[in-house]
Parts: C-alpha cells; structure tokens; sequence
C-alpha cells in the first residue's frame, strides 16, 4: 500500500490570532507551528496504522517554503517514512491542490490521505480538488476506513449521521475525528526523523483562482451580563425579549 | 449570467441548510438582476421542489438518475446545469454534501470557490466575500478572481426568508458517467426530530462539570423544552460520556446557532472557536472565573445541577403561557 499524506502547517490550537500589514497577513511573531490537527490525528496516523497491516509505505507532502520544514520533520516522528515540499508558497486552495496533483501523478499512490479541513483556514477544499484534478474518486469527512486488499470500506459523516460506503484504490480521502487516536512521538522517532528524506520539489506553474484582501476579528463581547441563579425567569425573559433568540 | 444553487436532499425533501443556500441565491441574484436557478436530484418530492419559489427560486432543474451522495456525479450535474442555466455564480451550502461536491465543480471549471462563506459577496468591487477563518477566531475577505465564482455558505450563518411563490420543476438530463463510490448504508444518528448540529438554531452543551454521563438528562431534558440540539465539549466526548457527533469545539464541529447554552464547560480557546459564531451564548458554570464568561452574553454562577432544572421550568411556564 503506497500512500500519500498532504500535511500543512498550522498554527497552534491555543494561538491568539492577530494580523498585520493593515490586517492583510497573519502576525507570525511569537506562534508556535503545529502540524494540522486532522493532518496529523487522522490521516497520517490511519496512514501509517494502514502501512503497519499491510505493507507498504507513507509519504507526506506539504507545500510551503523551508520554514515548514520543523513541522514536516514533526510528521516524520511521528512515524512516515519520507516527504516532500513543495516549494512554494500555499497561496490558495486550487494553486496547492495543483501541486498536489501534478507530483501524484505517474507515482501510483493508492490513497491519498489529508485530514478533512486546516485548522487556519478551514475550506475543505484541497482533497476534492485534487481528485478532481487527478479524476480519482473522492470521500470527504471519513472517520473508519478500513482496507481489503485495494478495497476500502469507509465511513463518511453526512448530514445527521454516518454513510457507510465501498471504493476501490486509487482513491482520495479527507480525514475527520475517529479515523485514528493521536500518535505522540517517542525520541526514538524523533531522532530517527532528522535524518529522513525531506526531498524538495520545485513547484509546477499554477495559479491561485482566489485571494485574502483583508482579515478581521470578531467584534468584541459587552461584558457579560449575570442572572442570578435562583431567578431563571428573568433569564427567559431576557432571552425572549432583549436576545429575541426565544 | 444567472446565479445557480444546489440544493441538497434528505428523505425527500430539502435540506434546511440548502433552503438558505437558495435564498442566498436569490439575493445574489437580486443584486445581479438575474435569475436564481436550482439545481437538485434523487427522490426530492415534487412538492418540496416546487416550494423553493418561496426561498427565491425561478426554476428547478432535477435529476432523478443519481440518488446516492456521489460527489463525482453530482459534480458533474451541478456543471451541466451551470451550462443550460448560462449561470456564473454557484452557491452551495457548506455542509457535509457541500464540501465533497464544491470542490470538485471549483477544480472542474476553475472557478474560484469562497468555502465557508458568513456574508453576501460584495459586488461593487469585483467578487469579495466574507468567510469564517482560524476556526471561527477571524474572519477573511476573499476576493475570487475567475469569471465563475462558487461560494459555500456556512449553515444558519445568513438564515433564510419565507415569502410567496412557487417555481417550476423541469426533469434535466445530463451525462454523469459511471459510478465509482457504492454506498452500503446509512445510519442517521441524531434522534427524532433534533435538528443536526450544523444546522441547529437552538443547542444545549454541557461538559466535565456534568461528573458522568448518567446526569444528562437535565441537559436533555432543557434541549427538549426547548426545542434545542444536544452538544458537548471535547474531553466529554474523549471519555466517551457521549458520541463523537456531539463534540463541538475547534477539533469538532464548528456550529453558529441563534442560542448556545454551555453548562459545566470552563470555555477553553479550541471551544470558543467552536462556538463564538453563536448569536447569544449563555453559560452556566460554578466557577465565576471560568474564561467562558469572558465570551457569554448572559451568564449564570452557580451549579449545572440546580440551574439547569430551574431554568427548564422556567422556560417550561414560558413556553405554556405562550
């Protein structure tokens, strides 16, 4: 089994975000750099459980500058066997799927495997537009894959519930909570993470159909207004006639 | 150009969360001085098709070839009714069927797509539309730059208008090629008639200071008077106190209701950016330094325990008298 794990650089959970260049870019200064959650939890941990089945072997793939390389070696301690960049840097969601796509090709990838939206800027959209891009199928929100020789059986999340469904390798699939339990990694695998192949790829022409012209923060609360616990009536009232939400 | 919507279907009728993609459409379309053609297929009753003329909708185009959520075929469809319909404006919604299949229409046509849309597009400077970024913590304005634009609009994020009209239903046939995904089954999971999280106006979360799973009733037994969803914060649906659909929060699903209730749950940051799209947020909690305060409309200090049934029979009278 031969797949391939899109994995990108976010910012960590805890972050305050700020921006700057008259709120035109993300304030990087002081951020610490995590490894996308589903990235990471999801889909390069069922990658890598998959591989530990049945054979075969995991490759991640990030596009980014060599700044993403601290988070890319992350992955490898967690467990793949090798990766690559892309260098260039994710401008919009086509331009990477594109990368994407154009370095899958001719590789004879079973599964590609991405967790199922970043955590920066929450799209969903890279994993069907590469297989769009490489007319593979596509499964979106999966949480249990679980293989047969090339034939995977794969729960996806939809509406109110959970579509249990079959498709044959080669295949693409995002990755949502339950598909695997993170993996934290050992110092074994830490170590053993330097010294990987991190191969870097030139990025092929391609170009961003959308851009970020501006970013806000939501506006900021009124302070809280406190009901006492012994007076829920002034509460419903307050939600029914100041809230209006009742 | 029209402005072309795809409306979802489940059991037979359509989605709650596609009722406000169409009327989504039908503003763009307002603005554009256009029509707001819809696009839906499977076993949609005629009835809940025609309807879509009281959410904006001109025409109807269904296909009833495809059933299953095939996001390769319904792709395929959306493109051809793009096509018939001369549309240059695609709105989806950004539920689960929205974000397997606008993906595809988007890589397809290269089109850019606004995924995760809160606002109507600005028009007056090209195509600039607001969308939720960093998990709920910030907001982006992103300019689409093709000459199709595709946007997914996040559910209950603009809401949806009733007013008169009924539109007309066409068959449409279009080539969908062969099917690559079998589906085997599907579990629906919420119960009744609880609106699916995503999609709900009214919810009720509670967390660790619930103590067990077995206390759950005053949460549902709130959720029911109101009319409102079950929830969850993450650890609860760690431990496995309730399912994993429940779990609301940065890692779980991002929900922006009308009322968000939280009891028992401190209001850590990966929370918050579940739920700080929520219109109003009340929260209930024994520690008045609790950081979810900080984000709460309203806020009550005191024990889930004792409040929770306080305020369902409070809400129960509200509720009786009218």
């Amino acid at each position: 089994m031969k797949i391939l794990v899109g994995i990108s650089k976010a910012p960590d959970t805890t972050t305050k975000i700020k921006f700057t260049d008259g709120d035109t870019k993300f304030d990087e200064a002081g951020v610490q750099f995590i490894v996308n959650p589903y990235d990471e939890w999801y889909a390069l941990v069922r990658a890598l459980e998959l591989k530990e089945a049945a054979g075969g072997s995991v490759t991640t793939i990030t596009i980014g500058g060599a700044e993403a390389d601290p988070v890319i070696r992350k992955a490898l301690a967690v467990g793949a066997d090798d990766a690559v960049r892309i260098d260039a840097q994710p401008t919009d969601a086509f331009f990477v799927a594109e990368q994407v796509a154009a370095y899958a090709k001719d590789k004879g990838y079973d599964i590609i495997l991405m967790g199922k939206e970043t955590i920066n800027y929450n799209g969903s959209q890279v994993g069907g537009m590469v297989a769009e891009l490489m007319d593979l199928p596509y499964v979106s929100n999966a949480s249990k894959m679980d293989m047969d020789g090339s034939n995977a059986t794969i729960e996806r999340d939809i509406q109110g519930g959970i579509e249990v469904l079959e498709v044959a390798t080669p295949f693409v699939v995002s990755a949502a909570k339950g598909m695997a339990e993170q993996r934290i990694p050992n110092m074994r695998g830490i170590m053993a993470a330097r010294t990987k192949k991190l191969e870097v790829v030139a990025a092929v022409e391609a170009e961003a159909l959308t851009e970020v012209t501006k970013y806000a923060l939501p506006a900021e609360k009124g302070s809280v207004k406190l009901i006492d616990p012994e007076n829920m009536d002034e509460l419903v009232e307050l939600l029914h006639k100041e809230a209006k939400v009742i | 150009m029209a402005v072309l919507v795809f409306a979802d279907v489940l059991d037979g009728k359509v989605t709650k969360s596609s009722l406000e993609a169409v009327h989504y459409g039908s503003k763009v379309a307002a603005e554009k001085g256009t029509d707001n053609v819809v696009v839906s297929y499977g076993n949609a009753d005629e009835q809940s098709l025609a309807n879509l003329g009281k959410y904006g909708a001109s025409k109807v185009l269904v296909n009833r070839t495809v059933s299953d959520m095939d996001p390769s075929k319904l792709a395929k469809l959306v493109v051809a009714a793009k096509e018939a319909a001369g549309a240059d404006v695609i709105v989806f919604s950004q539920d689960y069927t929205g974000k397997s299949v606008a993906p595809l229409v988007s890589a397809k046509l290269k089109a850019g797509l606004v995924a995760g849309a809160v606002d109507y597009p600005n028009l007056a400077d090209g195509f600039v539309v607001k969308k939720s970024v960093f998990s709920g913590k910030a907001f982006a304005e992103v300019k689409v730059n093709t000459d199709v634009k595709v946007v997914a609009i996040i559910p209950n994020a603009v809401g949806k208008e009733e007013g008169e009209g009924s539109a007309t239903v066409e068959e449409f046939s279009a080539d969908l090629g062969d099917s690559r995904i079998t589906v085997k089954e599907v579990k629906l999971e919420t119960s009744g008639d609880m609106v699916p999280l995503p999609e709900a106006e009214l919810v009720v979360s509670a967390g660790r200071g619930l103590k067990g799973p077995e206390n759950w009733g005053i949460v549902e037994d709130l959720a029911d008077v109101l009319g409102a969803t079950t929830a969850c914060s993450r650890p609860v649906a760690d431990i496995g106190w309730r399912p994993h659909h429940e779990h609301v929060g940065q890692t779980g699903i991002a929900i922006r209701p009308d009322l968000y209730i939280a009891a028992g749950i401190s209001g850590a940051i990966q929370h918050l950016a579940g739920v700080n799209g929520s219109k109003v947020i009340v929260v209930v909690n024994t520690d008045p330094e609790a950081p979810f305060f900080k984000a709460a409309d309203y806020g009550v200090v005191g024990d889930a325990f004792e409040v929770l049934p306080k305020l369902t029979e409070a809400l129960r009278k509200f509720k009786s008298a009218g």
